[in-house]
């Protein structure tokens, strides 16, 4: 069984997707819309998190509506001066979705 | 005849089931045919019917109700947090935070994520996204698509009782169009009729964005180009108003009644100063006024357009049009009542000096006056039923002009990025785009803009956006294709050529004019001695006429006589002095 898995290793994951070439800004939301870590100011992030909470919800309910079978597993809205890329969580409405400005 | 089946039914029977039963069929009526009725009508043998096999079908047009859209930004405010911490306290939200991350769920989810957000962004960064493939592809071909024009949007009055847009300015960037409402028939205006003016952002024409308040309607308006929070305006009264729209819609300053002018103020234009804060404005009154708008008491210089250059104010001329060309400061051309263009120095010593001269061109007034913005030389006016373009040193006709249209033309100007393309406005609502490189006699597009009179034009500095104003008060908004709107490499000299060209031949009717004049002068002097012979234009031509009628019998009679004598193949008459 593999060791349980510490909070310095999601430190860690988060540096390292930090650090990456390109990469604005992370903001971490969990279901109720409540940012629970971010590396933005916070206007940013809210205004970030209660719009693009309702992007993920609309797209993921038009994937499940043409194939149930089928989920989303990535987001990525492309616009003229910037990517975000969003990360949605696997169980429906689960926990935690993460996103990033790249 | 009328067949009639009556069903009756008890009054405690309805409502009850029908019980249907059979019976034989029953005759009601039967008709016999009547051979006499067959005299009524001509019997048509073949005859043609076309059938089809489907559903009649009949065309039917739905429109909605117009909906009334406005744009609103929304607030965002943190929310979601569970109902025992406040969002305001730093310390609850900080707590929660520490809470979930260290939820097990968490940190297992995040992972995953994370892995997976990783392998995206690596994607990223190994391709750019932004890249531009097909570099600085060489100019397409266009193929020369027809000229055409698209409305955009139409800015109507809000008011019930319409006015005429009177006169159109664009914002120097570009979003914004002033336009000065006001009704210019004369006693025509009613007492409920608003005064204000408007501002339009182009994107919304439902409101208008700022309503300019003046004592008296506006004839004119235009944005400084150099500050373009500023407005000027010239109202019906004669008076001139400044605005600023950070302050709001009254103006800022009005000039004093006394000192304005007594009629209309038709044209205001803004000049190159070095405080970018003067004006001169024309009226036909008969005079142009300079003003600072820092101080609009009253103004800094004055002149009466009396082509007799004693400053009569009861001879002058109304002056109906304004053109300043920034590349020209001191001179100006004023566009009168009375067809004639008067060219103005403003830097001249006396007031005598500042008319320089005078071109007269329409049977009547010019109420547009633009030089070519890439020829400034060259300038363009409106009146009568013709457009006429004239060149700076021919002062006695134009060089150029379209044949006589059906309607007036109200309004023209030249298009910014062409320079051999300009746009007119007719009373009978049509929009002409003419390109004199192209087509001479007719104009190159014709739209039909709306059902009313257009008063006013103006075409935004891209070249590409027009606005024309209505006499019902409706603005409309036009695109114009990109053949008409874009410079093609040969333009510019193909047009210099041409300019040259008419202004020689004028040149050279000019001068051929002057030489018979002359001509006749030495010999009606010749003739009649003593008397002073200033011969008036008039007796000309008939005096020509017999003097050539003349010298035909006479040439004709040598050559007869010289044929005879010699009997040689006839040589071809000289090419007489026809004078």
């Amino acid at each position: 069984m593999p060791p349980f898995p510490s909070q310095a290793e999601v430190e860690e994951t988060l540096k390292r997707i930090q650090s990456q070439n390109g990469v604005q800004g992370i903001i971490i939301v969990n279901t109720e819309g409540i940012p629970i870590k971010t590396t933005l100011d916070n206007a940013s992030t809210v205004q970030y998190a209660g719009l693009i909470h309702q992007l993920v919800m609309k797209a993921r309910s038009t994937v499940r509506d043409i194939d149930p079978q089928n989920d989303l597993t990535f987001l990525r809205v492309r616009s003229k001066k910037n990517e975000i890329m969003i990360a949605p969580d696997k169980d429906a409405f689960s926990n935690k979705t993460s996103f990033l400005l790249y | 005849m009328e067949i009639v089946h009556v069903y009756t039914r008890l009054r405690g029977e309805f409502g009850r089931q029908c019980l249907f039963s059979d019976r034989p069929a029953e005759l009601l009526v039967d008709v016999p045919p009547d051979p006499r009725l067959a005299q009524d009508f001509i019997q048509k043998n073949p005859r043609d019917q076309a059938l089809q096999a489907c559903r009649d079908m009949s065309e039917h047009q739905v429109n909605t109700e117009r909906f009334e859209s406005d744009s609103c930004g929304i607030n965002h405010v943190e929310g979601g947090w569970p109902k025992d911490i406040n969002p305001q306290e730093m310390e609850q939200t900080i707590r929660y935070r520490k809470k979930v991350e260290k939820d097990e769920s968490y940190v297992n989810s995040l992972l995953t994520l994370g892995s997976v957000m990783e392998h995206c962004i690596r994607q990223n960064n190994a391709v750019d996204i932004y890249q531009e493939y097909f570099e600085d592809e060489d100019e397409v071909e266009e193929s020369p698509e027809p000229p055409s024009a698209k409305t955009i949007n139409v800015f109507r009055d809000p008011n019930e009782v319409k006015r005429t847009v009177s006169c159109l300015s664009w914002h120097p960037d570009g979003g914004k169009l002033a336009a000065a409402y006001s009704c210019l028939q004369f006693q025509r205006s009613s007492r409920d009729m608003s005064l204000d003016s408007y501002i339009w952002d182009i994107e919304n024409p439902n409101r208008p964005e700022l309503t300019l308040k003046p004592a008296s309607p506006l004839v004119c308006l235009e944005y400084n180009p150099k500050d373009s929070h500023t407005l000027v305006g010239g109202a019906y009264n004669g008076q001139i108003a400044y605005w600023d729209t950070r302050r709001g819609s009254q103006p800022v300053e009005t000039s004093s009644v006394e000192q304005s002018h007594r009629d209309p103020v038709y044209k205001i234009i803004w000049l190159q100063s070095k405080t970018g804060t003067d004006v001169f404005s024309a009226s036909t009154d008969g005079q142009v006024l300079w003003w600072d708008v820092r101080r609009l008491s009253e103004p800094t210089e004055r002149l009466v357009l009396d082509l007799s250059r004693e400053g009569n104010l009861d001879r002058a001329l109304g002056a109906v049009s304004l053109e300043f060309e920034s590349t020209m400061p001191t001179k100006f051309l004023v566009g009168t009542e009375q067809g004639v263009v008067v060219s103005c120095n403003r830097k001249a010593k006396t007031p005598a000096e500042k008319i320089v001269c005078s071109y007269d061109g329409h049977h009547g007034p010019v109420y547009a006056l633009q030089r070519n913005p890439f020829f400034p030389k060259n300038f363009l006016t409106v009146g009568d039923w013709t457009a006429r373009i004239w060149s700076e040193d021919i002062r006695d006709s134009a060089i150029m002009w379209t044949k006589y249209q059906t309607s007036y033309l109200m309004d023209a100007c030249w298009s910014p990025v062409r320079p051999s393309v300009f746009f007119t406005v007719k009373m009978d609502g049509v929009l002409d785009v003419w390109d004199i490189l192209f087509k001479q006699n007719d104009p190159t597009l014709s739209l039909k803009v709306c059902d009313e009179a257009l008063y006013s034009l103006r075409l935004q500095d891209n070249g590409r956006l027009v606005a024309c104003g209505s006499q019902q008060g409706g603005a409309t908004l036009l695109e114009i294709s990109s053949g008409l709107s874009t410079l093609q490499k040969n333009d510019k000299s193909l047009l210099a050529a041409m300019f040259e060209r008419e202004t020689k031949r004028e040149k050279v009717l000019e001068a051929r004019q002057r030489e018979i004049r002359l001509k006749e002068r030495s010999r009606s002097e010749q003739s009649r001695e003593g008397e002073p012979g200033r011969e008036d234009a008039d007796h000309g031509p008939d005096q020509l006429i017999a003097k050539a009628q003349e010298d035909f019998y006479v040439v004709t009679e040598m050559e007869r006589r010289r044929r005879d004598a010699n009997q040689q193949p006839p040589t071809e008459l000289e090419d007489v002095d026809v004078t």
